[in-house]
């Protein structure tokens, strides 16, 4: 039995590197600083160990090469999930590039809100250290904190030292949209997070009158959404008194057709308060089990965020069309490999009767099986690797926490891309 | 393996070999002097043909966060230039900030073979790392970011002594895997973060009460203490604030003697005359240069068309940011550790203050004197995309050509430069000095950017054309460490670069210093900051070639 300290997490997206895991053969147990995202991730059993064709355990070689039958008899195949490390996905992005398929991550419908504001107007940002050390003014838009990330509060905003607040606990705290489902952001002084509560629907409008607000327009009503209007002003007066607020929001909670616009009535805001001539920040809430890692990897081999496809032998982006889900319903996909190597749970989107290839944390199960399965060793238990955090700058260096034998996501998609070759 | 060049016309610097006829040998990825009794396995008759070692690039955003947000922020300027895959290579996207794979091969499909990505974020060092070993052909290496951290500037204000600065310098460039130290506008993204809108070279940052100018004397003097070989890269305060010649002047008297090294030196060059209140600072600047031989600089030279600028010097990308062409932009504040800002920019040769910037770069280029201290850039993707280098190249070449340019722009920016007046061509062996030669040596790059016995095999074969663009932008053959990867401009050899670091020795107790400080401040753990070797070379590409430090025996 070993014990294993300062693990981070691939999981929970912000970067928590402070596990400690007591490992006895291939059964693990995190015995410090767990939470609800992380202790199930890390603990989660070793299930299977063979890969199965049809149903039927098989070596690897051979799972392999249905696999690469299946790619090469394809005419548009898709890859989607790619929830990997940065190895992993520059695996995947080789076999999408050569096998001319379509690359779509699992939650970018909830990422492509923002990433059609950023690429229409831009936005100006911060990241986790600068909160931890900086930020006095803390807004929650559409986001239920503390379930989304349960050690958040701890080690960003309650942290007891920081670099330039003499009290951390005296930071405010303001949810628009959905109150907190628990305590996490009540101050150490027993202060509550101030709400103003509305449906996330409700939000465009909302949003836009904070906008206005910020920008010093005259609103010709007393309130919106249930929320009164001199609420709103009052948080506009704070971010514009603050020393560095911090905006930030989900956008896989913005639901909604268009959710982008609201997204980019956010980051604009952030815009006008630091116009008006103090510092404040957006701050994107997103990004677990590697979406910010396929999104980067691709960023940087295409110049394309990873919703785009290779079937013209060129890299092509588009936010709308290649989003599989939609490419399944329209009945142009012949052939679906599904990755991700994080959470068994995360099984692939039902491809009806298109071949499926599901290279995935070993333990999935299926209502229906795929025609090929290779259970694969999970990043930062099974193998070294790299995961970005969801603030999309620091790349954490996992750890390998045992030996259990089981290829990684780039052995096998390397693998099956070879396959293509022969 | 024994190769043979046969009869080309060398322009080898380093060795002062100016345009002569000699066959070169090529064994084991060196150069070899020529073996008695060996026949060559594989002889190239390159009679006449014009020979120089691989090109280096010693200031070009190649790698790292914020080049992968300016790709991200563009979609429409990838659209307008996809790049199939073929057998051996990958598909990719090109225009302003291309793709990996499309950078490395478009670098090697021009001569070259290293590049240097300027900006690396301690934090952000594994991604600069990850996106440069997705690069192929060229070896790689990176200048880590100091200078508006937290840790640095906190010792500043507490006056700790040089050694203890000397010892955080060097844990760092190790930490990250750097092989140089950059510094952008001194304390200025730290300021910007307590909302101090510009920073003085004098001027105090409000919360450390540090200056510009002392920042750049400490950290030149780690540099220098710590016998790193490439002096301090400095990204000077007040980028492209009309009058920051003064600073920039103001800037080589302060750091007093020290080497340094003033990149994209024309973003700094510009005075307040005339009707628009913008002028040359080029001449001035040229003659601070020609006196002070402890400087040196690359010119960052833009280009008329689309580009988007990224840099770590979120301070003045935001102050820029009303010029944004799209009208889109980003601003970051990064960990208490540094920042950024990308803004696209579109550079126009019919637009007063864009016209005169051209023509500042070019002034710059031929009025100073010394060719192992300039540098050819355009500070890559920020004045224009490096595959402009071999128009740069004719501009620096051809006068005749330059001129016919230069009457093309702006009537009043025509007006504000001498340009016209100078006569000044650059001589092939020059150009070799300021693309090979003097870059290898700058950057303390030990057997490459030259031709003699021992040197890595990094060579590129041109056809002589008068047209020096067409001679420059498609090499006959390209070796990479021997190997031929490049022929009639084409990728013909996918090959993967080495990684140049240095690692100047220490006293390993600020380690205690730093522990502390990270469980107390920071969001990740020391240990897990630090990147390994394996990190490095696990993919199975990469390798590590360490550097020397000055004074150590290699």
């Amino acid at each position: 039995m070993t014990e294993i300290t300062e693990v981070p997490s691939p999981f929970c997206g912000i970067g928590t590197d402070d596990l400690a895991i007591q490992v006895d053969g291939i059964s693990i147990k995190v015995t410090a600083n767990g939470c609800a995202i992380n202790t199930p991730a890390f603990e989660q059993a070793i299930s299977d160990f063979s890969p199965r064709v049809d149903g039927k355990e098989v070596s690897l070689d051979e799972a392999v090469c249905k696999a690469a039958e299946i790619l090469k008899a394809a005419n548009q195949p898709v890859i989607g999930g790619c929830a990997t490390d940065v190895n992993g996905m520059r695996a995947l992005m080789a076999l999408a590039d050569r096998n001319g398929a379509v690359v779509d991550n699992m939650n970018f419908t909830a990422a492509k809100r923002n990433f059609l504001a950023l690429q229409d107007s831009g936005w100006m940002t911060t990241t986790l250290a600068e909160i931890k050390n900086r930020c006095d003014l803390f807004v929650v838009i559409a986001c239920d904190l503390e379930v989304f990330a349960p050690r958040f509060y701890e080690r960003y905003l309650w942290n007891k030292e920081s670099m330039f607040l003499d009290d951390t606990s005296a930071r405010e705290i303001i949810y628009i949209g959905k109150a907190p489902s628990g305590k996490a952001s009540t101050s150490p002084d027993n202060r509550q997070a101030q709400v103003l509560e509305c449906e996330n629907a409700d939000l465009p409008e909302v949003l836009a009158v904070l906008r206005a607000l910020i920008k010093g327009n005259l609103v010709n009503a007393e309130q919106v959404a249930g929320i009164a209007i001199t609420d709103l002003q009052n948080i506009a007066d704070k971010l514009k008194a603050a020393s560095y607020g911090v905006v930030s929001w989900a956008a896989g909670a913005l639901d909604f057709s268009q959710a982008e616009l609201s997204v980019q009535t956010i980051c604009e805001l952030v815009k006008d308060v630091n116009a008006s001539g103090v510092r404040c920040s957006g701050f994107p809430l997103g990004g677990k089990e590697g979406d910010q890692t396929a999104n980067q990897v691709c960023g940087w081999q295409t110049g394309y965020p990873a919703r785009m496809r290779f079937s013209s032998d060129i890299p092509e982006y588009d936010p709308f069309l290649y989003d599989i889900n939609q490419m399944f319903d329209n009945g142009e996909v012949d052939a679906f490999v599904w990755v991700h190597a994080f959470n068994a749970s995360a099984v692939p989107p039902s491809g009806g009767k298109i071949p499926t290839i599901v290279v995935a944390r070993s333990g999935m199960t299926f209502e229906e099986e795929p025609a090929v399965f290779i259970p694969v060793g999970t990043p930062g238990i099974d193998h070294v690797g790299h995961a970005y955090r969801l603030d999309n700058v620091v790349a954490i260096r996992l750890k390998k926490l045992r030996d259990s034998g089981l290829p990684s996501t780039a052995e096998v998609l390397t693998a099956i891309e070879q396959g293509l070759v022969n | 393996m024994l190769t043979k060049l046969t009869g080309g016309i060398v322009y080898d610097p380093a060795n002062n070999v100016n345009g002569k006829k000699k066959d070169i040998y090529i064994q084991d990825g060196r150069i070899v002097s020529k073996p008695r009794n060996v026949e060559p396995d594989k002889e190239y008759n390159i009679a006449g043909k014009i020979v120089m070692a691989g090109a280096i690039d010693l200031h070009t955003h190649i790698g790292g966060g914020k080049g992968n947000i300016a790709r991200m922020l563009m979609p429409e300027n990838h659209r307008i230039d996809p790049v199939a895959h073929t057998d051996i290579k990958r598909a990719g996207t090109g225009h302003a900030m291309p793709s990996t794979f499309t950078t490395g091969y478009r670098y090697a499909e021009m001569g070259y073979t290293a590049a240097f990505e300027p900006a690396v974020l301690p934090v952000n060092a594994r991604q600069a790392h990850m996106e440069m070993g997705d690069v192929p052909m060229l070896d790689k290496g990176g200048y880590v970011m100091l200078g508006s951290d937290d840790f640095f500037l906190r010792m500043m204000t507490a006056n700790k002594d040089q050694q203890a600065i000397n010892d955080y310098v060097a844990w760092t460039i190790r930490a990250a895997q750097g092989v140089g130290i950059k510094v952008v506008n001194p304390g200025g993204i730290s300021a910007f973060k307590f909302n101090q809108r510009q920073l003085d070279l004098d001027e105090k940052n409000s919360h450390y009460n540090v200056t510009p100018r002392a920042i750049l004397k400490s950290l030149a003097t780690a540099i220098k203490e710590l016998g790193i070989s490439h002096p301090l890269h400095v990204h000077g305060s007040n980028l492209g604030v009309p009058g920051n010649i003064q600073t920039t002047l103001d800037s080589i008297v302060g750091v007093e003697g020290l080497p340094m090294h003033l990149t994209h030196v024309q973003f700094h060059s510009y005075g307040t005359e005339g009707d628009f209140k913008f002028s040359s600072g080029g001449a001035e600047l040229a003659e601070a240069i020609n006196k002070n031989q402890n400087i040196s600089v690359d010119v960052g030279q833009i280009m008329f068309g689309q580009t988007v600028t990224a840099s770590g010097d979120n301070q003045r990308q935001y102050a820029n940011h009303g010029f944004s062409s799209p009208n889109k932009w980003v601003c970051m504040d990064i960990e208490c550790d540094a920042g950024c800002g990308l803004v696209p920019f579109k550079y126009r040769d019919k637009n007063f203050v864009n016209a005169l910037q051209w023509a500042i770069g070019l002034e710059i280029f031929l009025l100073v004197k010394d060719p192992w201290r300039i540098f050819l850039t355009t500070d890559h993707p920020n004045g224009a995309p490096f595959t402009s280098y071999p128009h740069l190249i004719r501009l620096l070449m051809d006068k005749s050509f330059r001129n016919d340019m230069l009457a093309t722009i702006h009537p009043e920016a025509q007006k504000m430069t001498t340009l016209g007046s100078i006569d000044r061509e650059y001589s092939m062996q020059e150009i070799a000095v300021l693309t090979r030669a003097g870059a290898a040596k700058i950057t303390g790059l030990v057997n490459r950017g030259a031709l003699g016995k021992g040197d890595y095999a990094d060579i590129t074969v041109y056809t002589e054309n008068e047209n020096r663009e067409k001679m420059f932008e498609k090499p006959d053959y390209v070796f990479k460490d021997g190997e031929l990867v490049v022929k009639d401009g084409e990728v013909v050899n996918v090959v993967w670069g080495t990684t140049h670091v240095v690692r100047p020795e220490y006293d390993k107790s600020i380690e205690k210093d730093l522990k502390k400080y990270f469980d107390r401040f920071m969001t990740m753990k020391l240990g897990n900051f630090t990147i390994s070797d394996d990190e490095m070379t696990e993919d199975g590409r990469g390798s590590i070639t360490v550097h020397p430090t000055v004074g150590e025996k290699v």
